[in-house]
């Protein structure tokens, strides 16, 4: 069950920079300054990072101090 | 001498003397000097790691593509994150199984993992094919940025003959330790320089990054988006895809892993990573300033150096310089290294079995000057050819893809001769639709547009896995498939 979380986790970055592509591929309106388009992928790029703290939180193997 | 030029060469030294000095208090054998002793915590493993990724290509590259092709360099940072997420959990295992086994490379993973040195020999062949068109690269970008940023006083021959020099020289003393030293003072310039000019010229020249974008979007409508043909959805989805597969099987990228200390380390380096690349938006902001205020740029690459020429005093730009100066050596020491490690271990070692240990760690070092010469010899011939093969490399490395990922199944499915023909196949595959310039809409005429702008490499890698699972069908009964249960390492 974790595991399958923590898989998920890691296709929803793909699934929302690059699935959703075709509904944001615009340059109005935007955002901080930026194009939509470039906006969106920013705001994935810092997700990614997200979802992968998340992913190695869920992880059992980094719990603990091994060898670190 | 101007200013700029004594900066850029004061750069050079820095350089070298961090890569010496990085040497201090170790016994420089060959697990030392290829993979630090697998000694690496968090922030060397992602100097290194970003070294690997940030490299001229990127510095010049993404300002090049938000200067000529606009929404489409967006590709870069896409690729440039989503490929940490395998990363996060490919490399984890892979430097698990290094460790247990004390290697040094990447052809030596596949070695190991098939009990075939012929099989390492295959990958250590393709591994360097791939990785000299690389180097070849970076020293072009080096000589690229030190003429511009020396105003033309220093030419690129020369510029690449003092960078292959300083690299020779600090890879030999110190190797990855070296690396990793000149990566730190990398990636502090980097980053000051990229946010200073990334924000500065959209303001001075258009009052800000808004305005700016505006501007540019009065002037050339869609520009900034995805166009309906070529550089379009289904070109950025397959390429970004292809691209985050492929980037994991640079063999100077892999290898690098192994100088990690833990997992851990790996991990939380993949983690951070992601954000980091947020910083090649600046350099976009540079290229697309460039785009109304020196339009017609006959090498576009020189969007962002002849901007910043013609926007800041000489000094700047030679800090310009030498970040980019170090952009080309941090990447080009880890592609030095792996190739000659590879050479001696997989290659050398395989055709003189009796080489011993101490023989492989000299030869390593001794094919450092080597490789370098061979490599300067290409940049300095050379022509546009360069990016034809850069992108023949690409998709020669990930055909290696299938046999890492496969040699982490429970059951070994995939036996050593179906990885090597799959191989094989796709690397011919790939060679013959670069030479010929073959695309999917050449390959499939009559096919949609989303079928035609697909990623060529795709249908390499397609039929790589075919061949692959079809040989080990047949070569299977050969195979003790309970062999592999020992080592009971799997993707993690």
């Amino acid at each position: 069950m974790r595991r399958a979380i923590m898989i998920c986790l890691s296709i929803v970055p793909f699934l929302g920079m690059l699935g959703c592509l075709p509904f944001v591929n615009t340059v109005e309106p935007f955002v901080l300054g930026m194009p939509f388009i470039m906006f969106w992928v920013c705001l994935w790029v810092v997700l990614t990072s997200v979802s992968l703290v998340i992913v190695y939180k869920l992880d059992p193997d980094n719990k603990g101090g091994d060898a670190e | 001498m101007n200013a700029a030029i004594i900066l850029i060469f004061a750069f050079i030294l820095l350089a070298i003397y961090l890569g010496i000095q990085a040497k201090r208090g170790k016994k420089m054998n060959l697990e030392q000097w290829a993979v630090g002793g697998r000694s690496f915590g968090t922030i060397f493993v992602f100097l290194l790691s970003a070294g690997e990724a940030y490299t001229t290509f990127t510095f010049l590259g993404a300002s090049s593509w938000a200067y000529g092709k606009g929404g489409p360099a967006l590709y870069i940072l896409g690729y440039l994150s989503l490929m940490y997420v395998f990363f996060y959990w490919l490399y984890p295992a892979v430097w698990n199984y290094g460790k247990k086994h004390n290697l040094v490379s990447q052809a030596g993973f596949f070695e190991s993992k098939y009990k075939s040195p012929y099989l390492g020999l295959l990958a250590a062949i393709i591994g360097i094919l791939s990785m000299i068109p690389y180097i070849v690269l970076q020293l072009k970008g080096l000589g690229i940025i030190v003429q511009v940023a020396s105003y033309g006083t220093i030419s690129p021959t020369l510029a690449v003959w003092i960078g292959v020099i300083a690299l020779t020289i600090y890879v030999m003393i110190s190797g990855v330790h070296g690396s990793a030293w000149t990566a730190v003072v990398k990636d502090i310039m980097i980053i000051g320089i990229a946010v200073i000019i990334g924000i500065y010229l959209p303001l001075h020249y258009y009052g800000g990054i808004e305005p700016m974008f505006k501007q540019v979007m009065e002037a050339k409508p869609g520009f900034l988006a995805l166009p309906d043909k070529g550089l379009s959805l289904s070109w950025f989805i397959s390429t970004v895809i292809m691209t985050v597969l492929g980037a994991a099987m640079w063999p100077h990228g892999f290898a690098a892993q192994y100088t990690a200390k833990s997992k851990k380390a790996i991990r939380r380096n993949s983690i951070i990573t992601p954000i980091y690349t947020l910083m090649i938006l600046f350099i976009f902001f540079v290229g697309t300033a460039a785009v109304l205020k020196i339009p017609g740029l006959e090498n576009q690459d020189l969007a962002l150096l002849k901007l910043s020429q013609q926007s800041f005093d000489p000094w700047f730009l030679g800090l310009i310089g030498g970040a980019g100066i170090l952009t080309a050596l941090v990447p080009g020491s880890l592609l030095l290294i792996y190739t000659s490690t590879s050479f001696s271990k997989n290659v050398y070692k395989v055709l003189v079995p009796k080489t011993t240990d101490q023989q492989i760690g000299r030869l390593s070092k001794i094919m450092i000057p080597v490789i370098a010469l061979v490599s300067v010899f290409f940049t300095l011939s050379g022509g546009q050819g360069i990016v034809t093969l850069l992108l023949m490399a690409y998709s020669f490395i990930t055909q290696l893809l299938p046999p890492v990922i496969f040699s982490f199944t429970k059951k070994r499915i995939v036996t050593k001769q179906g990885a090597g023909a799959g191989m094989i196949v796709g690397v011919l595959i790939v060679a013959y639709t670069t030479i010929t310039g073959a695309t999917m809409g050449t390959l499939m005429p009559g096919m949609p547009q989303v079928i035609q702008d697909l990623n060529v490499g795709i249908v390499a890698l397609i039929i790589n896995l075919i061949v692959m699972f079809a040989v080990s069908t047949f070569t299977k009964k050969n195979v003790r498939v309970a062999s592999d249960m020992e080592e009971g390492s799997q993707i993690s």
